[in-house]
């Protein structure tokens, strides 16, 4: 397990800087009066220290640590039990963390029960109130706080504006389909302007083109309001089109943290590169050298180059490069080139998949390598059994140690 | 899909085959009717067609006994002795049912079996019990007088008081087990979103809890009063001259003044009181059903 954490928290306060220079959305905000008690307007800071949570004797989140600036979207990605919605539960104050602190701009909020952390909530269920109509279920958090009537009626129109539910306002929350139930979930966690929104898995319920037109709607209306959003999911696409940051979490700790751009290109160890994407993972032995570049030798004798992920000595490794880098070319004749991986092998299988042609290649004693190609004009599949010659460039892979 | 299309496709779909799995509902249907339905009939059927005399003086006669004293003091009683234990029962069971709903281990366990034991008592037996408990010289008084809470033993029983005791307890279960029913189909996420969303615990009861667990209250409601309304033995055994229910008006006109008729018509009263009010409780449980309890 790779586990950086000293350096990470140094990374994240670069970063929490530059977010809150880049969003000009908290200005927008700032004339709305909010009246929750951990508010302020645009997002809260989020601060997770040493957070940890035992069930008898398995510990489903170990000692984790993240730092979420306002106004970020934030999203934690893993596998089914890797911790992720127990870690947003002890956010909200459903789950009482057994270690660690929870600070919402620099405030510790162990103390403070649920209903009074004033944070947004959409539920994997959507938990829409099935006895109130639409308007109700949106105006149920300013009922509660008992705002004056004018002032809701003012406060759930915008709510459902934003979520282009206008019509159905009086609308059964049990005739509404699960995007728009999804939307009403939406309103409901946004229409008190809280700080921080939690979503776990939010969009889990519906089918793939919703969801992706939900994505981008969740996230226009984040970026609008400048609100803080901790997002649960398992979809690493959802997380990386949404995301400022994404954690992939595993076995209860967060293996890595960064950008969707930078977790997709440089894994800190295989299971979070196989985890975001198709990957390859190319076993072999470290050979150390001076410098950035290592040289992995793989079984067949073989030696490919690549940057290395960490400064660990020689031993066995991975190659990491992913499918789309790859080029793929007919022929047999693999010349090397001083800033390009070159290998030989044999078409094993190609598979159609719309967008690109995928390719299982063959190579000397190890499994076949998957490359992508886009599905542009004047491509042809080449045959099974064809010989081609792979081409990625050095910079474009990595060299991870082998463990995960 | 609209309804002409449904029904032009139902002709077009070749006739399925016969459903053979209400021949299951046979032998229990058989027996409904053999021990129950035709017993029913042939009272009423032979009550009125023995009556010797004219139309017109069935009708008087009829009118008579329904608007007597006797009867209209009886239906009141019934009525006000059912609303009571109706609503002792509820405020009781509610909170014993929510207890059921949330908690889990041995409490849940010594709960059920406490509710469900005097189940399988009968109800004599169970009505005994209170009166040995209730009496004069009961366990009740007893400790109440030697503590010097009091003077005198208390009438607990053979008055309202004590059929109203001996009532409540044993409707209990239905009311108990019909709410814990509908509070097991609310989803606790429902309770969690009320609370992220600021609502203290008392308004989520309110807003969210109860609304959603009101078509298991007035179900029990129902269910108990129903039974109420039909209660002989404990009225009987614990009651005083002032609790004559209807059942037991009918009771008397059998064994007593061997009137059929006014008992016939007494019992159909009763009955189709009965009826309608489990109408109601049909469809209550059909909205359960569309308020999208699981």
């Amino acid at each position: 397990m790779v586990g950086p954490e000293p350096r990470e928290s140094q990374f994240h306060m670069v970063e929490m800087d530059t977010v809150l220079e880049q969003r000009p959305t908290r200005a927008v905000v700032a004339g709305l009066v909010t009246p929750a008690p951990i508010a302020r307007a645009g997002g809260s800071a989020i601060e997770l220290r040493g957070l940890t949570k035992r069930y008898g004797e398995e510990t489903v989140v170990d000692t984790i640590a993240a730092s979420i600036a306002p106004g970020e979207f934030f999203s934690l990605l893993g596998p089914s039990g890797s911790g992720k919605t127990t870690t947003l539960m002890m956010v909200a104050g459903f789950v009482h963390p057994d270690g660690g602190t929870v600070l919402v701009d620099g405030r510790d909020i162990a103390a403070v029960p649920p209903q009074k952390r004033g944070f947004g909530m959409v539920f994997q269920n959507y938990a829409i109130f099935p006895h109130l109509n639409v308007f109700e279920n949106i105006a149920f958090p300013l009922r509660a706080r008992h705002w004056a009537k004018d002032m809701i009626e003012a406060r759930v129109s915008w709510a459902l504006e934003l979520v282009q539910l206008t019509r159905f306002a009086d609308r059964d929350a049990r005739q509404l389909s699960g995007g728009q139930q999804q939307r009403v979930a939406l309103a409901r966690a946004i229409v008190f302007h809280p700080p921080l929104v939690l979503m776990d898995e939010p969009l889990g319920a519906l089918d793939k083109n919703l969801r992706f037109e939900m994505q981008v709607e969740i996230k226009e209306i984040q970026q609008r309001l400048g609100m803080t959003v901790l997002y649960v999911t398992h979809d690493q696409e959802e997380a990386m089109s949404m995301s400022d940051r994404i954690a992939i979490m595993n076995h209860g700790r967060i293996d890595q943290v960064g950008p969707p751009g930078e977790v997709y290109e440089r894994p800190v160890n295989p299971f979070v590169g196989r985890f975001l994407g198709e990957a390859n993972l190319i076993d072999g032995t470290v050979i150390a050298e001076g410098g950035d570049i290592a040289r992995l030798r793989l079984s067949s004798g073989q030696e490919l180059r690549a940057p290395r992920s960490n400064s660990r000595g020689p031993g066995r490794g991975m190659l990491f490069i992913r499918p789309e880098r790859v080029e793929i070319a007919p022929g047999t004749v693999a010349s090397a080139e001083p800033s390009a991986n070159v290998l030989a092998g044999r078409v094993r299988r190609c598979s159609f998949l719309g967008n690109i042609l995928r390719y299982a290649v063959d190579l000397d004693g190890a499994p076949p390598v998957t490359v992508d190609l886009q599905n542009a004009a004047g491509v042809a599949p080449l045959p099974v059994g064809a010989p081609v010659v792979l081409r990625w460039p050095v910079a474009d892979s990595l060299i991870l140690a082998g463990d995960g | 899909m609209t309804v002409a299309t449904l029904t032009a496709a139902a002709r077009a779909a070749p006739r399925a085959p016969r459903d053979r799995t209400l021949l299951l509902m046979l032998p229990a249907g058989a027996m409904l009717v053999v021990m129950f339905l035709a017993p029913l009939v042939l009272f009423f059927v032979r009550t009125f067609t023995e009556f010797d005399g004219t139309a017109a003086e069935f009708i008087d006669q009829a009118r008579d006994l329904l608007l007597s004293q006797a009867y209209l003091t009886a239906l009141g009683t019934t009525n006000w002795i059912s609303l009571i234990v109706t609503a002792t029962v509820l405020l009781i069971g509610y909170p014993i049912a929510y207890y059921l709903t949330t908690a889990t281990g041995i409490g849940v366990r010594i709960v059920v079996l406490s509710i469900v034991l005097p189940y399988f008592t009968s109800i004599i037996v169970r009505t005994f019990s209170w009166m040995v408990l209730l009496g004069e010289h009961g366990l009740v008084n007893n400790v109440l007088v030697a503590s010097g809470l009091v003077n005198h033993p208390l009438p607990l029983m053979y008055n309202r008081l004590g059929v109203l005791i001996g009532m409540s307890y044993v409707l209990l279960p239905y009311m108990v087990l019909t709410l814990y029913a509908a509070m097991r189909a609310i989803d606790p996420s429902l309770l969690r979103a009320a609370a992220s969303l600021g609502a203290s615990g008392s308004y989520t009861f309110w807003r969210v809890y109860f609304p959603l667990s009101l078509p298991g209250v007035l179900s029990g409601a129902l269910i108990v009063y129903i039974l109420s309304i039909g209660f002989f033995i404990t009225p009987a055994l614990m009651g005083g001259q002032h609790d004559i229910m209807i059942a037991m008006l009918i009771d008397r006109a059998l064994e007593v003044a061997v009137d059929w008729p006014s008992a016939a018509l007494m019992s159909l009263t009763l009955l189709v009181v009965t009826l309608v009010l489990y109408t109601v409780y049909y469809r209550i449980a059909d909205i359960r059903r569309l308020i999208g309890a699981r």
